[in-house]
C-alpha cells in the first residue's frame, strides 16, 4: 500500500498568458485513490494530460515505479500502464462494444479474433461487476455505459494507473454509486486511480487522499479521513464559499413565457423535445434539471428561435413564430447560450462591437442604418464595462483574448444590460467560471429576478439550480418527468427522476 | 534547436501585418529571380524592366492606371464577401459576364441610342445586373442548399468564359473582322470619355470612387457591422437577429454587380469590343490583392496599381528581354503561397528552443 507507482516533481505548464501548473508535486501510491480537487480552469486535465502524453511539460520530471521516464505520446503513457478516460469519450459510434475495445490493441494479428476479445470483456465484467453487452453498437448506449466501455478498455490493456476526468459529469447519481463501486473493486485488486473532480461530496466518498489545486498551485494535499467538505473548499476557492445566495423575494407576476406541446428534433433528426408544456412567470425562476443531453440544448434553441419546432411559445401573450429569432429580440427575451464562444460572442471582434452586437434588432437601441460609426460605440460601453466589472485593459481588446468569466460578463452586460429583458434563457451560465464570477452571474439573475423579470435556468449542476431556482423540473428524455422543489431534500427524489423514475406527487 | 509555434495573446499590429505583406512580397521575388535565373537571364535586369516603364514614365503609368482599372473593380468584388468568409472566386466570371451584357446592350439591345448620357447609365446597369446574377446563383446555392461557393464560382467561371467565346467565335462575330472572333467596335455614345491619348478614361476614376463606396459600405453602414458579425461568427449573427441566409445572397449579389460593372468599364473604357481572352485572369489576381489589401478598401487601389505596373512591365520584359510574360503569373502564384504562409507569423510567435 506504500509503494509510489506515479510521482511528479515541480512540473510546470505555460499557455500564453497564463500558468496551468506552476511547480506541481503529485504522486500516487499503488491501490488507492488520489483526487484532484479543483474548480474549473485550475489545472486539473492539464496536469494529467502531461501524465497521459498529450502535452509536454515545460519543465518537471515525471515517474513511473520509481523510474524517471520521458512520456512523449499517449502510446507511450499506455505502455507504462497508464490509461486516462477523458470528458469526451475516445469511441466509434458506429462499432461495437468489442471491436472497440479490440481497437489499439497490438496482439491481435492481421485478422483479429474478436471472440477471444469478447471472452475476456465478458470475464473482466464479471470480475468488476461491470455491466456492459459486449454486442451493443455504442450510438445505442447510454453515455454511462459508454464510459463502462472506456473502463474495460483500460481494464483489458491492465491498465495500473487509471485517471479518470471528471467521470461523473454524465452520470445520475444513481450511475455514480456504480461507478464508485467498480473504482473500489479496481484498486482492491491492486490498481491506482487519480480522480479529478471539482465536486467535494464525491471525492470525499471515493478517495483516500486529496490533492487540491489552484491557479495551477497545489495548495495541500490532506488524507480523506483527516478533512471535511468546508476546509477543502476553503482550500479550492481561497476563501469561504457562500455556499447559499440569498434567495430574494419577488412579486410573482402573471405567466411571461408558456409553452404547449413543444416538439423539436436534435442535429440527427431524431425528436429530442418530446411535447413540452410548461410556464414561467414574471419574477420567479424555473430551474431545468437534468442530465445533459435530454434535450437541454434543443429546448433553449428552439425557445430563442435558432431551432425550428412546432407547437407554441408565447412570450407576454404574444405568438413567437418558429426559427425567428428578431420575434424573441422584439419582446425582450435575453439568452444567455451554454456555449458563449460559439453562439453568443464574436471572438475576433473588440468588447465594444460585442456589446452592441443587437444595435440593429434590439428594440431599446436606434442606430441610423445608413450612417454607423462602430467606434463610436467605445463610449456607451465604458459604462458596461464599470457596471459589469469586466476586467480588460481596452475596450478594443478582441473578446477572444478575455478568459471566460470576463466573456460571461460581456455576454450578459449585453443581454440584461443593454436592455430590460421580460425573458431570460440562461443555459449553464457559469459553466467554466471561477467562484467569484459565478457569484456575479448569481447575483444578476437574482437582481433581475426582483425586477420582474422571468427566468428560465437550464443547468447541469444542481447546486446550482438549487442556488437560484423557485421551482425546479426535472428533463428526461426530452420530456419533464416532474417537479419538485429546490431543496436538498429534494436530492435523492430529483436524482431518480433524473434518472427516468417518476415521481408520483408532483405538483 | 527546436522551433516552436506559439499562439499570440494580441492581436497582430498594422505594422507587423505589413511587414508580413512585404515579406512576402520579398520572397516571392527571391522565387522569381531563381526562375529568370534558369532562364538565363539576370534578374536585377529583370526587375528594371518589371516597374522601370510602368512607374517612371507618363505612357506607362497611365498603362499602369489602366491595368488596375480592372484589378481593382474585381478585387473590390471580392473584397465583400472575403470579408463574411464566403471564398467567392467567381470575379472573373462576373467579370465576363458584365463585359458580354455591356456588349449585348451596346451592339444589340439599344444600337441606335446615340445619346450616351443615357446610354453609358444604361450599359453600367445591365453590366452590374449580369454580373449581380452570377453571384446571386452561388450564394443561394450556398444559402438555401449548402453548396460550397468555391465550387460554384470557379465553375461558373468556366460557364461564363465559354459563353464569351461561343458568342465570339459565333454568332456576334464582327461583320469586319477578317474571321477574327471578335464583335463589332461598340459605338461612340457607348464609350467612355477619354482624356488625352494614353487610355486615361473616365472607368479609371469610377473604380477609385467604387473603392471608396465599399470602404462607406463596409465601415460606416448597418450592413457592414453585420457583415463583421456574420463573418466572424456565423451563429452570433443568427442569434443577434441577422437574416443570416439573405446576407449571404446579398453579399454574393453586390460583389458580383462591382465585379460586372469592371467587366463593363473594361469594354466601355479600354477595349470597345468583346473577344475571347480579353481578361489574362483578372479575377483571379484579385483574390492575391484582396489578400495582400487585407481586405481594407483603400489598401486595395495601392495594391491594385502595383498590381498593374507589374502586368505592364511583363510586356516590356516580353518585348525587350524575351522573357515570357506569364512569369508574372508564376509570381503571381508564388505570391499567394507565401501570403498565406505570412497568416502563421501573424498570429504564432515563433520560438526557438534548445532540444
Amino acid at each position: 500500500m506504500n509503494e509510489t507507482v506515479l510521482e511528479l516533481t515541480k512540473i510546470v505548464k505555460r499557455f500564453p498568458g497564463l500558468i496551468a501548473n506552476d511547480n506541481v508535486d503529485f504522486d500516487l501510491k499503488k491501490g488507492e485513490v488520489h483526487a484532484l480537487l479543483g474548480e474549473n480552469g485550475a489545472g486539473k486535465t492539464t496536469l494529467m494530460n502531461i501524465v497521459y502524453g498529450i502535452y509536454k511539460a515545460d519543465s518537471g520530471d515525471v515517474k513511473v515505479n520509481g523510474e524517471k521516464i520521458e512520456i512523449s505520446s499517449p502510446r507511450k503513457a499506455i505502455e507504462y500502464g497508464i490509461g486516462m478516460i477523458q470528458q469526451h469519450f475516445s469511441l466509434v459510434p458506429s462499432f461495437d462494444v468489442t471491436q472497440n475495445v479490440a481497437l489499439g490493441l497490438k496482439d491481435l494479428g492481421i485478422i483479429p479474433d474478436l471472440s477471444r476479445v469478447k471472452k475476456q470483456i465478458m470475464e473482466i465484467s464479471k470480475r468488476y461487476k461491470i455491466s456492459v453487452d459486449p454486442d451493443a453498437k455504442i450510438w445505442q448506449i447510454s453515455a454511462g455505459e459508454q464510459q463502462r466501455v472506456e473502463i474495460i478498455k483500460l481494464l483489458y490493456v491492465k491498465s495500473q494507473i487509471m485517471i479518470l476526468d471528471e467521470p461523473t459529469a454524465i452520470l445520475t447519481p444513481q450511475e455514480a454509486n456504480g461507478l464508485f463501486e467498480t473504482i473500489r473493486e479496481m484498486t482492491k485488486n491492486g490498481a491506482s486511480v487519480i480522480f479529478i473532480s471539482h465536486k467535494l461530496k464525491e471525492v470525499l466518498e471515493i478517495s483516500d487522499r486529496i490533492t487540491v489545486l489552484r491557479h495551477g498551485k497545489v495548495i495541500g494535499s490532506v488524507k480523506t479521513n483527516e478533512t471535511n467538505e468546508n476546509e477543502l473548499a476553503k482550500m479550492m476557492v481561497g476563501r469561504e464559499v457562500i455556499l447559499k445566495i440569498e434567495k430574494k423575494t419577488s412579486e410573482i407576476t402573471g405567466d411571461i413565457l408558456k409553452v404547449k406541446d413543444l416538439r423539436v428534433m436534435n442535429d440527427k433528426g431524431l425528436e429530442a423535445v418530446k411535447g413540452l408544456n410548461f410556464e414561467v412567470r414574471g419574477g420567479e425562476i424555473l430551474g431545468i434539471a437534468g442530465v445533459e443531453g435530454n434535450g437541454q440544448k434543443e429546448l433553449a434553441e428552439a425557445l430563442y428561435g435558432m431551432r425550428t419546432y412546432s407547437g407554441s411559445v408565447t412570450v407576454n401573450g404574444a405568438q413567437m413564430r418558429s426559427g425567428k429569432v428578431m420575434d424573441r429580440i422584439k419582446h425582450h427575451v435575453a439568452y444567455i447560450p451554454q456555449d458563449r464562444k460559439a453562439d453568443a460572442l464574436c471572438g475576433g471582434l473588440p468588447i465594444y462591437e460585442n456589446l452592441f452586437i443587437k444595435a440593429f434588432s434590439s428594440p431599446s437601441m436606434s442606430f441610423n442604418p445608413y450612417f454607423f460609426v462602430p467606434e463610436r460605440l467605445r463610449l456607451p460601453s465604458l459604462r458596461f464595462i464599470k457596471d459589469y466589472s469586466i476586467s480588460a485593459s481596452s475596450v478594443d481588446l478582441e473578446v477572444k483574448f478575455l478568459s471566460g468569466g470576463t466573456m460571461q460578463k460581456v455576454v450578459l452586460a449585453r443581454e440584461i444590460g443593454n436592455s430590460s429583458p421580460k425573458l431570460i434563457i440562461a443555459v449553464h451560465p457559469t459553466r467554466g467560471l471561477d467562484v467569484g464570477a459565478e457569484e456575479f452571474v448569481y447575483n444578476v439573475l437574482m437582481d433581475q429576478k426582483a425586477r420582474g423579470a422571468a427566468i428560465l435556468l437550464i443547468a447541469g449542476d444542481l447546486f446550482e439550480i438549487f442556488n437560484l431556482s423557485d421551482r425546479v423540473a426535472v428533463l428526461y428524455e426530452g420530456q419533464i418527468i416532474g417537479y419538485s422543489q429546490p431543496d436538498e431534500s429534494h436530492l435523492e427524489e430529483i436524482g431518480l427522476m433524473m434518472a427516468g423514475v417518476k415521481n408520483e406527487n408532483t405538483f | 534547436m527546436k522551433i516552436r509555434f506559439e499562439k499570440r495573446d494580441k492581436k497582430p499590429s498594422k505594422l507587423l501585418i505589413f511587414l508580413a505583406s512585404l515579406l512576402s512580397i520579398l520572397i516571392a521575388l527571391v522565387f522569381l529571380g531563381f526562375i529568370i535565373l534558369s532562364l538565363g537571364d539576370n534578374p536585377l535586369t529583370a526587375y528594371w524592366q518589371l516597374v522601370s516603364w510602368g512607374l517612371g514614365t507618363v505612357p506607362g503609368l497611365i498603362q499602369s492606371l489602366v491595368s488596375m482599372m480592372p484589378l481593382l473593380f474585381t478585387s473590390l468584388g471580392v473584397l465583400i464577401a472575403f470579408k463574411m468568409k464566403l471564398w467567392n472566386i467567381g470575379a472573373e466570371g462576373q467579370f465576363q459576364m458584365g463585359a458580354f451584357a455591356a456588349t449585348w446592350g451596346a451592339l444589340y439591345l439599344f444600337p441606335h441610342l446615340t445619346n450616351p448620357w443615357l446610354l453609358i447609365p444604361l450599359l453600367m446597369i445591365l453590366g452590374m445586373a449580369a454580373g449581380a446574377f452570377w453571384g446571386f446563383l452561388p450564394g443561394v446555392m450556398r444559402a438555401y442548399l449548402g453548396v460550397n461557393e468555391i465550387l460554384s464560382t470557379l465553375m461558373l467561371n468556366y460557364v461564363a468564359i465559354y459563353w464569351v467565346n461561343y458568342l465570339t467565335y459565333g454568332p456576334w462575330k464582327g461583320p469586319h473582322s477578317y474571321n477574327f472572333p471578335v464583335t463589332a467596335q461598340f459605338p461612340q455614345s457607348a464609350i467612355f470619355p477619354q482624356y488625352g491619348v494614353g487610355g486615361l478614361n473616365l472607368g479609371i476614376f469610377i473604380s477609385i470612387g467604387m473603392a471608396f463606396f465599399v470602404l462607406y459600405l463596409v465601415r460606416y453602414t448597418k450592413f457592414g457591422f453585420h457583415l463583421n458579425i456574420a463573418g466572424d461568427n456565423l451563429r452570433v449573427g443568427e442569434y443577434a437577429g441577422i437574416n443570416v441566409k439573405r446576407m449571404i445572397i446579398l453579399v454574393m449579389v453586390i460583389g458580383g454587380a462591382i465585379s460586372g460593372l469592371g467587366g463593363m468599364a473594361e469594354m466601355s473604357g479600354v477595349l470597345f469590343r468583346l473577344q475571347p481572352n480579353f481578361s489574362p485572369g483578372y479575377g483571379y489576381t484579385a483574390v492575391i490583392i484582396a489578400w495582400l489589401a487585407r481586405l481594407d478598401p483603400i489598401a486595395t487601389i495601392i495594391v491594385s496599381f502595383f498590381f498593374g505596373v507589374l502586368l505592364v512591365g511583363s510586356q516590356q520584359l516580353q518585348l525587350f528581354m524575351q522573357i515570357p510574360s506569364s512569369l508574372v503569373n508564376a509570381f503571381n502564384g508564388i505570391l499567394l503561397f507565401s501570403l498565406l504562409a505570412s497568416e502563421i507569423l501573424l498570429h504564432y510567435k515563433i520560438k526557438w528552443m534548445r532540444a
